[in-house]
């Protein structure tokens, strides 16, 4: 066994091949050799490419900063909004970052619980853009309400001096529920996965202060089976709370909307369609965050091009769906014979904001059917660009559902045109620095991969013995 | 001088085995031996070890089950006593427990309430966090699959487990009943963890 032939390497190859279509792996690597590669650029110091990157997302976030500062000692007066599109660029942006957090908890959740093997190389980084995403989008809501810091009485149910209450009937506080549960299971969702990771980590650091950091975060695991035990069926729990949580954020999030009676946003459909297009986005955002990171880190050999094309699957397929809910609304309204709705979807697609409606119609429904081709589906430069047009035409999809809804009100008198300021622009460009901070931050510090459930899925023939560097110099000579 | 051998107190043996396959077929004679305290280490969890090892299924949905029902209940009842008990107030002239629009928000605390106790019960069941706790090789987190068995860690330890039908922990046997199952390396675990 310690001496495995070159041909008896091949026949394992072979074999694996056969059981898993597109190989999860490329080329044969032990269990030591994930260790490695994933922990490589914890311990080293970070590139110039990382630094290049960390301070365009630094300097993006000041830029946000100072002019929320302004706004906060201004007024809300410096925004576009006002009557009658009273909810303008900070909405679209939250429903926008919400919607990109969904790909993670679906890819570890949803994922899990239909045993797609697959995901364990990329669920740790979807999880982390999660965290981050949702991170983004709780800021939104909470600068819009103007004076954030008296927010927190206007959003939680705390008892005050008039013994008033929260509208518990009222949408915007079951969002404050459903994204406040959802960062909070997915943050320990995301820290119980890691776990033994961080620990890996801890057990192969040589400086001291290292050790220490990770071994507090390990909280002192030693992966015994008696803690594996334990640890597997909270995982797997966690995973069966978080399926139904995912699918109940993005709903929660379009009763905002739906709940409501204005034309456009009064309907049934919205909670299925939001969460198809949250998925939608979330892939794409994992395609584009993927696409680089597997570059600069040099993970090649673990987020293969055959895991980035089940992606582009997905993204095709809920693309589909929110084609599909576009082309229903327009039914609907019609069918309705509801005058207001009618007037409310023609305007939208041909009235005076039919470029956000075609834009997000050409980004979301047209340039994803490429995809249809596997050459596409493999092509990294193609499924790059086409996730940045998807990440593009679902800002615009948010965009068009808040704003076309609103800027034509029931007395015409009240109609107007919503221009976004310059303030609604940069404090946008902040949040996406401040994204980018936060996952540059996780890239440099914590295992971006699920090293042992990698380990779990490869094949238990490539391990600890020494025949694996003559197998893996076998393949690489193959 | 001292000699770590001499003064370390000998924490047990470990063995180790080549890959899971063959920790599974070996854990289930280990088990047989019927020693007081052994457990398999690995860089990830094996599947079917648990039962090879004798251990039962976790209680934690048990927990789970109950944090959920409990969540729900909070939720709904904090609801009620806000909207129809300390201040009703008439919305649109539905009733004051309109309990429908009450559901999401009841969704959504049973998740909470269910998460993060399922997290509280797997640190609490599995003695975590604990930074001083032994452990047997950093290797275990990488690439090495290993049984260890405990060493009684004092006299009166030892008679208890011999009452209760415990084999007693002999360093001899336990390294011949690890070679005579195939381990690669046997090693001794002391006290401060040098082996």
């Amino acid at each position: 066994m310690m001496l495995m032939t070159t041909a008896e390497s091949l026949v394992i190859t072979s074999e694996a091949i056969a059981i898993q279509p597109v190989p999860m792996l490329t080329g044969v690597k032990s269990f030591g050799d994930i260790n490695d590669d994933v922990a490589k650029p914890l311990e080293s110091f970070p590139t110039w490419r990382w630094w290049a990157v960390f301070s365009m997302a630094i300097a993006a976030f000041v830029i946000g900063l100072a002019l929320a500062t302004k706004m906060f000692t201004t007024g809300m007066g410096v925004l576009g909004i006002n009557h009658p599109v009273g909810w303008g660029v900070f909405i679209v942006n939250f429903v926008f970052w919400v919607g990109i957090g969904h790909a993670g908890t679906l890819i570890s959740a949803i994922l899990f619980l239909f045993r797609q093997r697959w995901r364990t190389a990329i669920n740790r980084a979807a999880e982390a853009m999660t965290i981050f995403a949702v991170m983004t989008a709780l800021i939104f809501p909470v600068i819009h309400t103007g004076r954030p810091w008296y927010a927190v009485f206007w959003l939680l149910p705390l008892p005050n001096e008039r013994g008033l209450w929260v509208n518990f009937r009222s949408p915007l506080l079951w969002d404050v529920f459903a994204v406040g549960t959802y960062f909070t299971i997915s943050l320990v969702f995301w820290f119980v996965g890691m776990i033994p990771d961080i620990a890996s980590v801890r057990d192969r650091a040589k400086h001291k202060i290292r050790k220490f950091i990770y071994s507090v975060l390990s909280l002192g695991w030693n992966g015994s089976n008696k803690n594996w035990r334990h640890y597997e069926a909270a995982y797997l729990l966690l995973a069966g709370l978080s399926t139904p949580l995912v699918l109940s954020v993005h709903s929660i999030v379009s009763f905002d909307f739906a709940v409501s009676n204005v034309p456009g946003w009064h309907t049934t459909i919205f909670p299925p369609y939001f969460v198809a297009g949250a998925i939608f986005s979330g892939f794409a955002m994992v395609v584009t965050l993927l696409v680089i990171t597997r570059e600069v880190f040099n993970l090649k050999s673990y987020i293969t091009i055959g895991h980035l094309e089940k992606m582009n699957k997905v993204i095709m397929a809920t693309g589909l769906m929110v084609g599909y809910a576009y082309a229903c609304e327009f039914f609907i309204a019609w069918y309705s014979g509801n005058s207001f709705e009618r007037f409310t979807f023609i305007n939208r697609a041909f009235g005076p904001y039919w470029w956000a409606y075609w834009t997000m119609a050409t980004c979301n429904v047209l340039i994803p059917q490429v995809f249809w081709w596997k050459k596409a589906r493999t092509s990294l430069p193609v499924m790059f660009v086409i996730s940045l047009f998807v990440n593009v035409g679902m800002w615009f999809e948010r965009f068009v559902i808040t704003v076309t809804s609103l800027h034509r009100d029931f007395l015409p008198s009240s109609w107007k045109y919503y221009i976004p300021t310059i303030y609604d622009w940069g404090i946008t460009l902040g949040s996406f620095g401040w994204f980018f901070i936060w996952f540059l931050l996780f890239c440099r510090f914590l295992p971006i991969m699920a090293m042992a459930e990698v380990k779990g899925t490869m094949a238990s023939h490539v391990n600890t013995n020494g025949g694996e560097k003559m197998a893996r110099e076998a393949a690489g000579h193959a | 001088m001292r000699s770590a051998k001499n003064v370390e107190r000998l924490c047990g043996v470990v063995g180790y085995f080549s890959d899971p396959e063959t920790l599974l077929k070996v854990m289930p004679r280990i088990r047989d031996f019927n020693f007081c305290d052994f457990d398999a280490y690995s860089p990830y969890p094996i599947h079917g070890l648990d039962s090879a090892q004798g251990l039962k299924r976790s209680p934690i949905p048990y927990i789970t089950f109950v944090a959920g029902l409990t969540g729900a209940t909070l939720a709904f009842i904090f609801q009620y006593w806000t909207s129809v008990v300390d201040w009703p107030l008439n919305v649109g002239g539905k009733p004051l427990n309109s309990w429908p629009a009450f559901v999401p928000i009841i969704f959504e605390v049973t998740i909470l309430f269910a998460g993060l106790t399922t997290f509280a019960a797997m640190l609490l069941f599995n003695g975590l966090p604990d930074f001083k706790r032994k452990r047997i090789d950093p290797a275990v987190t990488r690439d090495k699959f290993a049984i260890f068995i405990s060493a009684p860690r004092s006299a009166s330890e030892e008679k208890l487990s011999a009452e209760k039908g415990f084999r007693s922990f002999n360093e001899k046997e336990v390294k011949n009943i690890f070679s005579s199952l195939g381990a690669m390396e046997i090693k001794n675990i002391y006290e401060d963890g040098r082996g």
